[in-house]
Parts: C-alpha cells; sequence; structure tokens
C-alpha cells in the first residue's frame, strides 16, 4: 500500500498540530488580536524550515524516492488570490479553523466538526459550480 | 517524558516539524503540502454532477485524502489519548476579549458554547460552525489553497502569488475579528 507513508504522515501533522494547540479556536482568536507570539513562531519556523529544506533540494538537485524530479509549479496570482483569500481569512477567524485543524479536531474528540467538514465540502462545491461566474 | 508530551508542545517544536512536512512530502512521494485540496477531490468523487473544474481524474490524487484521513487520526493521538486536560492556555487579554463576545466556555479545544450539537441550532452556532466553514471551503479554493498551502508550501518555495494570498488571508481574518464578528456577536 503505497499510501501508507501518507496515512503516517498526514498523522504526525495532525498530532503536532493539535499538541500545539493550533486547531484551536482559541489560539485564533488569540493570534488575530495579536496577543501572544505563538501562532505567528509556529507559522514563521515551519516556514523557515520549508524554505530552507527546499533550498537544500534544489541545491542538490535530489530526486523524489521514486526517482521523480522534483518540480513545484508555480501558483498563479489572479483576482482569486485577493477575493478568495478575504472569503477565506474571513472563515478562518469566524470559525476559528482552517480545513487541516478541522479534520485533526474531528479525531480530537468533537464530532459536530463534521457539520463544519460537511459545510467545507459544500463551500467548495458551490464554488467549482459558479467558478466560470466569478472573477478571476 | 510521557508528561512532557502531555503537555502544549511550544511553537518551536511544532513549527520546524511542520516545516519539515514540506522535504517529507517531497522526497517521499513527489508531492506538494496542500490540504483544502481534499476537499475538491471529495467533491469530484461524491458529486462531480457535471461540473467541469470536478472532472478529472481524483484518483491521482487519493493521496491527498490518505493525508487528511491522517490528519484524523493525530488529532484522535493529540486531542484524545495525550490530552492533559488543561484548557488552552491562551493570553488573560484573549479570554478578556472572548468573555466579552458572550463566550465563558473555556475548556477543550473549541469553545462548546458555540461548538456542540445543541449550539448548532443557535443562530451563533449556526454562524461559527456552517457559515464560517462554507467559507473557508469556498474561499481556500477561490484563492487555490489554504494556510498548509499557501502560507507554508507557497511561502517556503518563494511564491509572490501565495505572498499575496497570505496578506489577504490576514485582511480577510482582521475584518473578521475585530469588525464583522463584533457585530454578529452583538445580535447574538
Amino acid at each position: 500500500m503505497k499510501n501508507i507513508k501518507f496515512i503516517v504522515i498526514g498523522a504526525v501533522f495532525g498530532l503536532v498540530l493539535t499538541k500545539t494547540e493550533a486547531v484551536s479556536w482559541f489560539r485564533i482568536q488569540e493570534m488575530f488580536r495579536f496577543q501572544s507570539f505563538h501562532m505567528y513562531g509556529i507559522i514563521g519556523s515551519a516556514i523557515v524550515v520549508g524554505m530552507i529544506s527546499i533550498f537544500i533540494i534544489r541545491k542538490l538537485d535530489a530526486k523524489a524516492i521514486n526517482g521523480e524530479e522534483i518540480i513545484i509549479p508555480d501558483k498563479k496570482l489572479n483576482k482569486g488570490s485577493i477575493i478568495g483569500g478575504t472569503i477565506f481569512g474571513m472563515g478562518w477567524a469566524l470559525a476559528g479553523a482552517c480545513p487541516g485543524p478541522l479534520y485533526a479536531l474531528l479525531g480530537a474528540g468533537y464530532p459536530v466538526i463534521l457539520v463544519s467538514i460537511l459545510s467545507a465540502l459544500a463551500g467548495t462545491w458551490v464554488y467549482s459550480r459558479y467558478r466560470l461566474k466569478l472573477p478571476h | 517524558m510521557l508528561e512532557l508530551i502531555m503537555k502544549p508542545w511550544p511553537w518551536y517544536v511544532s513549527g520546524p516539524l511542520i516545516g519539515l512536512t514540506v522535504p517529507l512530502l517531497l522526497l517521499l512521494g513527489n508531492k506538494m503540502l496542500g490540504i483544502s485540496s481534499s476537499l475538491r477531490h471529495t467533491c469530484a468523487a461524491v458529486l462531480p454532477a457535471n461540473i467541469p473544474f470536478l472532472q478529472y481524474n481524483w484518483k491521482e490524487e487519493a493521496w491527498n485524502l490518505f493525508f487528511a484521513f491522517g490528519m484524523i487520526i493525530g488529532g484522535f493521538i493529540g486531542g484524545v489519548l495525550l490530552n492533559n486536560g488543561e484548557p488552552v492556555n491562551i493570553s488573560p487579554e484573549t479570554v478578556r476579549d472572548i468573555e466579552a463576545l458572550g463566550i465563558h466556555s473555556f475548556n477543550g479545544l473549541i469553545p462548546s458554547d458555540v461548538y456542540s450539537w445543541s449550539a448548532l441550532f443557535t443562530l451563533q452556532g449556526f454562524v461559527v460552525i456552517v457559515l464560517g466553514a462554507f467559507m473557508i471551503g469556498f474561499g481556500s479554493r477561490y484563492a487555490g489553497g489554504c494556510t498548509s498551502g499557501h502560507a507554508i508550501m507557497g511561502l517556503s518555495s518563494l511564491q509572490f502569488a501565495s505572498l499575496i494570498t497570505v496578506i489577504f488571508f490576514f485582511i480577510g481574518g482582521l475584518l473578521m475579528t475585530w469588525v464583522i464578528a463584533p457585530w454578529i456577536y452583538s445580535f447574538l
């Protein structure tokens, strides 16, 4: 099963997010009020480690374990970055979570989060349905 | 040792571990960290409804769904098995501000005042649980990613589009926290 490794990495990712309280509605409130360094420290140090890692991978021209060349496609800037980004940010602050934490919270013993996940799926579906009518 | 693991993990431990998922996924699977894509794949698998944006071979991206499933397991390990039962250690200023919104339950990772089955059928619970999550799902796909895909993966790979997107994540979050949410909560 080639997908087992992704379950394991996902489990570690979910465990870390949960134990550091990044999945907590309270921490998100604190972050958007600038009342603690905690969330900024998490996101900032994650970016620094990710950045250094990608720099090393590129410098060494490292290949993936299956021998494939690692190519990171460019993300495109469009109006969605601004409009969609603002809508996402408002949802992040209102729900106090983003997609990853929703999954982790479901496992952490909050079954009502299932409703949030279904609603996030509905949001994704509605975007997909009306995508061509929205400014991009 | 177990006692140390049971306590909340400081940012300088968790942040670098989160950052390491970026090279781990690249090296072990040639995959890019991004969680909101799992929502799109689920829509494509369950309800494609002839929508062009949902017509693709989602099975090729199934790793992302396994990753999401792993996150549920990780949440169980961290939130149930390794739970020390203490409330989230937020600053006193935040406690004061949250109480001013009318929220008084500080146990657990999320407030039961708004996140519970009984609260779901109140206006306040509905707005947070349903409307908030809807905006997360809609906005992340519209923006082409969420916190993991843009803030962590995108900024780690020095993508200008991700920088702009993350700035607007924060503009939206600040607008909600400081302007819209206090107004919404004043009605509830």
